[in-house]
């Protein structure tokens, strides 16, 4: 083969091709069904797996999204995660600023504790979690869960901001201090107009982490006007049950808001997932 | 853990009590930043831990005052309950695949892509897809593939003239069938860490290998892998506390059936401990998992240390 040429070896070889090709497979087809199958008969689906649907009628996608559960439990997911995202940024990027930049007494001992979040499962902790939000009245509610995530999330996005505060000029602040600036003033007009990328990282995991949350919402919404759309989605699962069709064509119109967003915001999730691991 | 949360407040007295611990004017700033996420994390993160492990101790249903001392009754129910032995060996087993069959196809990939290119490009995003899908999605999507009726398992049969079982309702196919989705799910994930490590190698050391005609599997074998060795080790445990926390994706997969054959820990601490309100033992599990997971933490870092060093 090619691979003793001498300025540079083919960058894959047909065995990886090979493999990226039954890998790739493995990955796209039961996308690719899902997507078809709200379009198919019943019956279609067995005879007829992998062809194309006999007719592109829409029946089912139109009578989803004219229903009332479709855009209802979106709406309470985005609401949801937009207030973790929003709240959960300003919560972490102050605490991982005070402790980047602040020199007290204990501010290494704040980062370890806050860091032992990253050592347990959240789900640990959720039998306990519900007794006390339900003494606090926080079920049932959305910004129960809110509050609820934003503490979740706590330990890995400080983790991102706190790395990312140190390796900002230190000159900038020192510079700021000689004119006698408050550490609140060069948060806000220095610091935090500095760090939109890892804002913008931090803010879609969360995002992400929070839209996809199922045990959470499962164990702390009753009224089903409140659902999200993971709980949503099994709710009409369980109605129903293998009407595949319906099932499917419900589960395409669900996912594909996110998977519109991922392919908009991968550069920032891919940035979180390596910069929170690889370095930490 | 109880005497972390309470040596926190020491630390926050004494610190404001002697001023010289703490830089000139900076009090304000730190009363502002820091209460909120100390506070949201100790009561939502760090205090049901406690709670969890002080319940394990008494038998209670949730209402009225806990009084019920029973010692560690919970933690022998636990042990000796017939469907907890099978959800730790699910547990395991998750493990186990994800570091013999998840992890390495993962690194095949990786090598593979950690290149420039558009396709390149193109294939990282596709298999980077369904991790960030929700867990309850991808479960429904293989609920569908596995259906015994009108799936896509049961269509390839037909195409084969293999009669398919119905995998889900199959105590024993049940968890390789789980095992795939979660190969499918994640594997993607670790993908994006080796080839972010991958990346990180310099151009020139491969270069020189190459130059002095080192076989490309020999550039893998003896420089790549061993150079990414801590993109390896952070790959590791994502994939055991991932196993140990699964349970998004088993709930529409399987539901923990056919006869709770197919439980993990957490399902497990869901169906027995949550939907029947028994505080006592879904504490005593909590406590159990929180070990679990602080061992693993603990074998992590004396690995994670070695790595370094070396």
């Amino acid at each position: 083969m090619a691979t003793s040429s001498r300025k540079r070896q083919p960058v894959t070889t047909p065995i990886q091709w090979l493999t990226l090709l039954v890998v790739a497979l493995f990955v796209i087809v039961p996308f690719y069904t899902t997507a078809l199958g709200g379009f198919k008969e019943i019956g279609e689906l067995r005879v007829n797996p992998f062809g194309l649907p006999a007719s592109w009628d829409p029946i089912r996608f139109v009578e989803i999204m004219g229903g009332p559960r479709y855009f209802a439990s979106l709406w309470n997911s985005l609401l949801i995660a937009g207030g973790t995202v929003l709240l959960s940024t300003l919560v972490a990027s102050m605490t991982a600023f005070a402790l980047a930049h602040i020199k007290f007494f204990g501010s290494k001992f704040i980062l370890g504790y806050l860091m032992l979040g990253l050592l347990f499962p959240s789900a640990t902790g959720i039998l306990p979690l519900f007794i006390k939000m339900r003494d606090l009245g926080m079920l049932d509610s959305h910004w129960g869960i809110i509050v609820v995530q934003v503490a979740f999330s706590v330990s890995f996005s400080v983790l991102l901001f706190h790395n990312f505060f140190k390796e900002l000029p230190k000159e900038l602040i020192d510079a700021a201090r000689m004119d006698n600036c408050g550490y609140i003033k060069i948060f806000w007009y220095i610091t935090l107009p500095l760090s939109l990328p890892i804002i913008a990282t931090v803010g879609v995991f969360n995002f992400v982490g929070s839209w996809n949350s199922f045990l959470l919402p499962l164990i702390v919404l009753n009224s089903e006007d409140k659902y999200t759309w993971p709980l949503g989605i099994m709710q009409f699962k369980g109605q129903f049950g293998s009407d595949w069709p319906r099932i499917l064509a419900f589960l395409t119109l669900s996912i594909m808001p996110a998977i519109a967003f991922f392919l908009l915001a991968q550069r920032y999730i891919i940035s979180g997932l390596t910069g929170g691991a690889v370095k930490g | 853990m109880a005497s972390l949360a309470t040596s926190i407040d020491l630390g926050a007295t004494a610190g404001s009590r002697k001023r010289r611990f703490i830089e000139r004017n900076s009090l304000p700033a730190l009363l502002l930043f820091l209460p909120p996420a100390l506070i949201l994390f100790t009561l939502f993160v760090v205090l049901p831990m406690v709670d969890a492990a002080t319940f394990s101790f008494f038998d209670w249903n949730g209402y009225g005052p806990i009084t019920d001392f029973v010692g560690f009754e919970n933690y022998a129910d636990v042990l000796t309950h017939r469907n907890f032995g099978t959800a730790v060996r699910n547990s395991l087993i998750v493990v186990v695949v994800s570091l013999v069959v998840q992890l390495p196809l993962a690194m095949w990939c990786a090598i593979a892509l950690a290149e420039r290119g558009v396709h390149i490009n193109v294939l990282r995003t596709l298999f980077f897809l369904p991790f960030m899908l929700a867990e309850v999605a991808a479960g429904l999507i293989w609920n569908f593939v596995y259906d015994g009726n009108y799936g896509l398992l049961p269509a390839i049969g037909d195409a084969i003239g293999v009669d398919m079982p119905f995998v889900l309702g199959d105590k024993f196919w049940v968890i390789p069938a789980i095992m795939l989705v979660i190969t499918w799910k994640y594997f993607g994930f670790h993908m994006m860490i080796f080839i972010a490590g991958l990346q990180s190698i310099p151009s020139e050391v491969i270069e020189a290998a190459r130059l002095d005609g080192v076989k490309r599997w020999q550039i893998v074998r003896h420089i790549k892998i061993p150079m990414i060795r801590s993109a390896i080790v952070i790959s590791v445990f994502f994939a055991i506390t991932g196993a140990l926390q699964l349970f998004d994706l088993i709930i529409p997969l399987s539901n923990g059936g056919p006869s709770h054959s197919s439980h993990t820990i957490v399902t497990f601490l869901y169906q027995f401990g949550i939907l029947r309100m028994k505080l006592g033992f879904g504490g005593a599990i909590s406590v159990i998992l929180f070990i679990a997971c602080v061992i693993v933490a603990l074998a992590y870092r004396r690995i994670l240390f070695k790595v370094e060093q070396n």
